[in-house]
């Protein structure tokens, strides 16, 4: 049985990049920041590609939620060698307030309207750190999930899935359909080359909004602030081993 | 005039997908261009067929350690910032 892949793609702010955080504390600066695709949602896009390599994936579908920009997330994936891409369009404005519950409706309308068998996700993303849409999307599902993936059989209806977890590596067998989330060491990810750019502008991608999929985005939580971690304080330097000592029990370490 | 090189269109190319992978270069776009370019400029004069695909060669060859470094510094910053290192003293 050939599976049909959902894949989440998320355009976050480039891993390289230095966070800078909004003087009126709302937010981090995302204007004229380099953005590209979220590592792990790389890793849950090659490991798409290589289930189809195999000829277990028949088409991967690549989503993204956001505003228009995350047509070139989308493209990235498709340069990957995903086969199409969905672009569920969400206003800047609204996008800031875009959570995990938000877009895990979005997926589960999607996953439901594309008759999909697999739906695959990074574990979290790096600028939100929610690590939650991908448990979410399966509960509203009703799927069973494999979360921090390091490894993915597929055997007929079944999907081994080993799972990375506190101190070593645990094993789970589910039921097709299923929900993954990638963790780091899942694979490799290749690279979306300029040659691969090109030929993707060939594939469609499909333009939607959140209310064709009848999901409302309204947001239930508001940030009340973002901050800067504290900054480190500078050291002291000592000259004798006296003053060390004199130092640490000042400081009431000894 | 002489008639173009067969091989001028994959010359070409091979720069556009090096200038693309600069985009990225920890060292910055502008580093990466000026040495790319001087790199090919080096070699203008080449007319040898078989030179030049072996030049093709090496240049594909640093396409694909671009790509492993990139591939590398993300993977270890990823690993950095998310797993702490359990095997460090």
């Amino acid at each position: 049985m050939a599976l049909r892949a959902l894949v989440g793609v998320k355009r976050v702010i480039d891993y390289a990049v230095k966070v800078r955080v909004k003087p009126d504390k709302t937010g981090v600066v995302t204007d004229g920041v380099k953005h590209s695709m979220n590592p792990f949602c790389e890793i849950a896009v090659e490991e798409a590609v290589r289930l189809k390599e195999k000829k277990i994936v028949s088409e991967i579908i690549a989503v993204s939620c956001g505003p228009q920009q995350c047509q070139e997330t989308i493209r990235t994936a498709l340069a990957m060698g995903a086969d199409r891409g969905i672009h569920v369009e969400v206003a800047a404005k609204d996008a800031e307030s875009l959570g995990p519950f938000q877009v895990s409706k979005i997926m589960a309308a999607l996953a439901k309207k594309e008759n999909v068998n697999l739906v695959l996700m990074g574990k979290q993303a790096i600028d939100d750190d929610c690590n939650q849409t991908g448990q979410m999307t399966a509960a509203l599902l009703d799927w069973p999930q494999g979360t921090f993936a390091s490894e993915v059989k597929v055997e007929g209806e079944k999907l081994t899935v080993v799972r990375e977890v506190d101190g070593g590596l645990e094993t789970i067998s589910v039921k097709l359909p299923a929900v993954v989330t990638a963790d780091l060491r899942l694979n490799e990810p290749r690279y979306a080359t300029l040659p691969n750019i090109m030929k993707a502008k060939k594939k469609k991608i499909e333009t939607v909004k959140p209310s064709d999929l009848g999901v409302d985005i309204t947001s239930r939580i508001r940030v009340l602030s973002v901050e800067d971690p504290p900054q480190r304080l500078a050291g002291v330097k000592v000259e004798t081993v006296q003053d060390l000592v004199s130092k640490l029990k000042e400081s009431g370490r000894i | 005039m002489t008639m173009a090189n067969p091989l001028r269109g994959e010359v070409v190319r091979l720069y556009k997908n090096l200038l693309f992978l600069g985009r990225e270069y920890p060292k910055g776009e502008s580093y990466f261009r000026e040495r790319l370019k001087r790199a090919f400029l080096k070699n203008k004069d080449v007319r040898d067929p078989e030179k030049i695909k072996e030049l093709i060669g090496r240049g594909e060859f640093v396409i694909k350690e671009l790509e492993a470094l990139y591939f590398l510094r993300k993977y270890r910053a990823m690993k950095q910032r998310y797993y702490e290192d359990k095997e460090s003293p």
